[in-house]
């Protein structure tokens, strides 16, 4: 095969990103800042928080900037360049302060290290922060996988669990082999294959209320195939496909729910049980 | 069948056809079964993912090269086959193109037609154009000529009648054939060939789409498994190709590795059953082949595309289908939800050069830009970011001078008014902690209905107290900023 790969030429017409190149990761910091993601500060916190606390667990201190809002992928997603630039704007200028940048959603951080390059396009002022939030911006399971290389004691009772990661996350950040990885770590944790595992779960931010007849019918497959895969509970670390999956479960009156990652990992290593925050 | 041949028309917008096919049970087990099997076959077409990645790379800098010096390929391919004894037009429309056909059959004085699989004579809505003026047309693709028994049209680019399993389409051949109901593919297959087969030898004029169109030798190279298109490229005393300004490739070499993405990504097969090198009419010694051969070049838009340095992009698709097999949006709405020739992620991203956003403006929103489709792209194309960029051109003012046909066919004042105060939202962060405050503490008064959300969902209820709050008192307590 190797004599077809000849030299086809640059071509100055491309515009496809290239499949990331493995990562390169720091040494442990003494801190960073957590960017909580709009979604989990309205409906998930304690998600967010249980990620502050796995991260202390680890001897890192959290800073939580509270500026902080929006990464702006929802207007970016629906062709609102100019206000999702805005929000990015804000942001880069908050999170711009030399140190990592811990995301509990992969969708989130896809949006600054793949799309903010994009958004800021023949911007060289802003595509200089862009490149530096890009280094710095991390997902959760990630970096408590290749940064902190956790090492965990599973201290809840047995359970078996179905694993979700979004789209954009897998494809972008790898998260489900480092969700996997972390799961892999806990005893007691036995993970579960579902149907189509790797389809979309109809999310997509605003084709969920734009296309709601086929979102529906996406989410109303996913969660099926969710309950079908015999698994206690499902786990993701996405607060979007969480609010849709979870809303769809709700609609069904199904029993089965799907919780943030953080938390799930957080109850296995500390002990604590917590209630359901609705 | 020499009277107007009436495709099925579809009604309703794009929300309303998909609604209804996701209410069709039978379709939707048609579509999810058939697209598991292709998915299934692609992947073990390509066990080994860096010769796949590799190759897919180096299809894309083929293609991309080509685009690049497009003007002088078409220059150059058409001087070759000219060369070579084939009669190449030009067709900016599809209206011209198929005045072009039709003026060829015309001085054959020919009547009947015998085509082989080409989406662009679909795309030029060929057969009803020549049916109108008296001129049988008859597609010998065993799918296409099921969709065509069924006045349809293809629901996917490579199997036109994919929407249909095998019970369906024994009754459509009982319906129309007078032929006994069987089960048995095989069986059908056999029917479809037997009634076809008679059609070769009658034909004036045989009709074909175009794979690759070789600039160097003035080659045309056409793909296909059931050996219709050989017949219907070679039997009839005179052979129409048309096609595409974009499949010309530059020379045999660059088609070695697109023929072999072509038809891994497609069916999984590693090479097709034919393969069919066209290079110029019968010669005088020889003993068959066509007496005359002619070229359409069409571009219908696609100069649009090429214009424009991102959307240019689209241009590198040669056709697989592999976007649409594993789209999970086209699965459940099959291809004649789009309403146009091409279906699915594909047909998103080129449809609009074609026939404008004013026709199609639902379809760059129907996506949850989940990446699948540009994953699996042969020649990487960048599916889910140009789907997005046709959203910023479809949301655009439409006093803007558009970049994309009819852009701007989504703008609304009140949508983008919406963003202008989501944005203050998420600039202004006094604002969206007053929000986060409002929102928690007056959770409970969270409506029931939400819009479109709560039709597949119950409404989401705000937690009691914002990670803002939460992180703020617990980060007070270990002394952290």
């Amino acid at each position: 095969m190797s004599e077809l790969f000849y030299d086809a030429a640059p071509n100055a017409t491309r515009v496809a990103p290239e499949r990331p190149v493995p990562r390169h990761y720091p040494a442990k910091p003494p801190e960073v800042i957590l960017f909580g993601t709009c979604v989990v500060d309205l409906f998930f916190p304690e998600a967010g928080l249980d990620a502050i606390r796995l991260l202390e667990r680890e001897g890192i201190q959290v800073r939580f900037p509270a500026n902080q809002s929006c990464c702006g992928q929802p207007a970016w997603t629906s062709g609102y360049v100019a206000e999702a630039r805005a929000v990015a704007r804000a942001q880069l200028e908050l999170l711009d302060a030399g140190l990592p940048v811990v995301v509990p959603s992969g969708s989130c951080a896809g949006m600054f290290r793949q799309h903010y390059r994009e958004l800021f396009a023949g911007d060289a002022g802003m595509l200089e922060k862009v490149e530096r939030l890009s280094e710095q911006t991390f997902e959760l399971s990630e970096f408590l996988v290749h940064v902190c290389r956790v090492n965990w004691q599973d201290l809840g009772s047995p359970t078996r669990v179905a694993l979700h990661t979004s789209c954009s996350a897998r494809r972008e950040m790898n998260t489900h082999l480092h969700a996997r990885e972390l799961l892999d770590k806990l005893s007691n944790v036995e993970r579960v294959d579902h149907d189509h595992e790797s389809e979309c779960c109809g999310f997509g931010g605003t084709f969920s209320v734009r296309m709601p007849e086929i979102s529906g019918a996406m989410v109303k497959d996913k969660t099926q195939s969710l309950v079908a895969s015999g698994a206690d509970e499902m786990v993701t670390a996405d607060g979007g496909c969480l609010m849709n999956i979870n809303g769809s479960l709700d609609k069904q009156r199904e029993a089965f729910r799907g919780r943030h990652l953080a938390s799930f990992l957080w109850e296995r290593v500390s002990g604590e049980r917590k209630e359901e925050v609705a | 069948m020499s009277q107007r041949i009436p495709v099925t028309e579809l009604t309703g917008d794009f929300r309303q056809r998909a609604e209804d096919a996701l209410g069709d049970d039978q379709l939707r087990t048609n579509f999810r079964t058939a697209m598991d099997s292709l998915m299934t076959k692609r992947a073990d077409a390509f066990p080994d993912e860096e010769e796949r990645e590799g190759l897919r790379e180096l299809g894309n800098r083929i293609k991309a090269r080509a685009l690049s010096r497009l003007p002088d390929l078409l220059e150059q391919l058409e001087t070759r086959l000219t060369e070579n004894g084939v009669q190449v037009h030009w067709a900016e429309t599809v209206e011209e193109a198929n005045r072009l056909v039709h003026g060829i059959i015309e001085r054959r004085q020919g009547s009947r037609v015998v085509k082989g699989k080409s989406m662009v004579s679909e795309e030029m809505e060929m057969n009803a154009y020549l049916a109108e003026r008296g001129i049988e047309s008859l597609e010998s693709d065993m799918g296409e000529y099921i969709v065509q028994l069924d006045d349809e049209k293809p629901s996917h680019i490579i199997m036109p009648a994919i929407h249909k399993n095998r019970r369906q389409v024994s009754r459509l051949f009982h319906d129309h054939l007078g032929e006994p109901e069987t089960d048995d593919v095989n069986e059908l297959i056999r029917i479809g060939r037997r009634t076809l087969r008679r059609k070769f030898m009658d034909a004036d004029v045989g009709v074909s789409g175009v794979n690759f169109a070789i600039a160097e030798t003035g080659t045309l190279l056409l793909v296909e498994n059931e050996g219709n298109g050989r017949m219907s490229t070679t039997a009839p005393p005179v052979h129409i190709a048309v096609t595409g300004i974009e499949k010309v490739v530059q020379n045999l070499r660059d088609v070695v590795p697109l023929l072999s993405l072509l038809t891994r990504s497609a069916l999984g097969q590693p090479i097709t059953t034919y393969v069919n090198l066209i290079s110029g009419p019968r010669k005088p010694e020889e003993l068959d082949g066509p007496e005359e051969v002619h070229l359409v070049l069409l571009d219908n838009g696609r100069t649009g595309a090429f214009a424009d340095a991102q959307m240019r992009q689209t241009l590198n698709c040669i056709r697989c289908g592999a976007c649409m097999n594993h789209c999970p949006v086209y699965t459940r709405v099959g291809g004649h939800t789009y309403g146009e020739v091409y279906p699915g992620p594909i047909g998103k991203i080129v449809t609009p050069h074609m026939v404008g956003l004013h026709k199609v403006p639902d379809h760059p929103s129907a996506s949850s830009l989940c990446g699948a489709c540009g994953e699996v792209c042969p020649v990487k194309i960048p599916i889910p970011e140009l789907l997005q960029r046709l959203r910023q051109e479809n949301v655009k003012n439409p006093d803007e001078a558009p970049k994309v046909k009819d852009g701007g066919a989504k703008y609304s004042r009140s949508e983008r008014l919406v963003w202008g105060l989501w944005q203050q939202l998420n600039t202004r962060p006094l604002l969206y902690r007053l929000f986060l405050w409002g929102a928690t503490r007056f959770r409970k008064l969270t409506p029931a209905k939400a819009g479109p959300w709560t039709d597949n969902h119950t409404a989401p209820v705000p937690a009691r107290r914002s990670l803002h709050d939460l992180a703020k008192d617990h980060l007070a307590r270990q002394g952290g900023r």
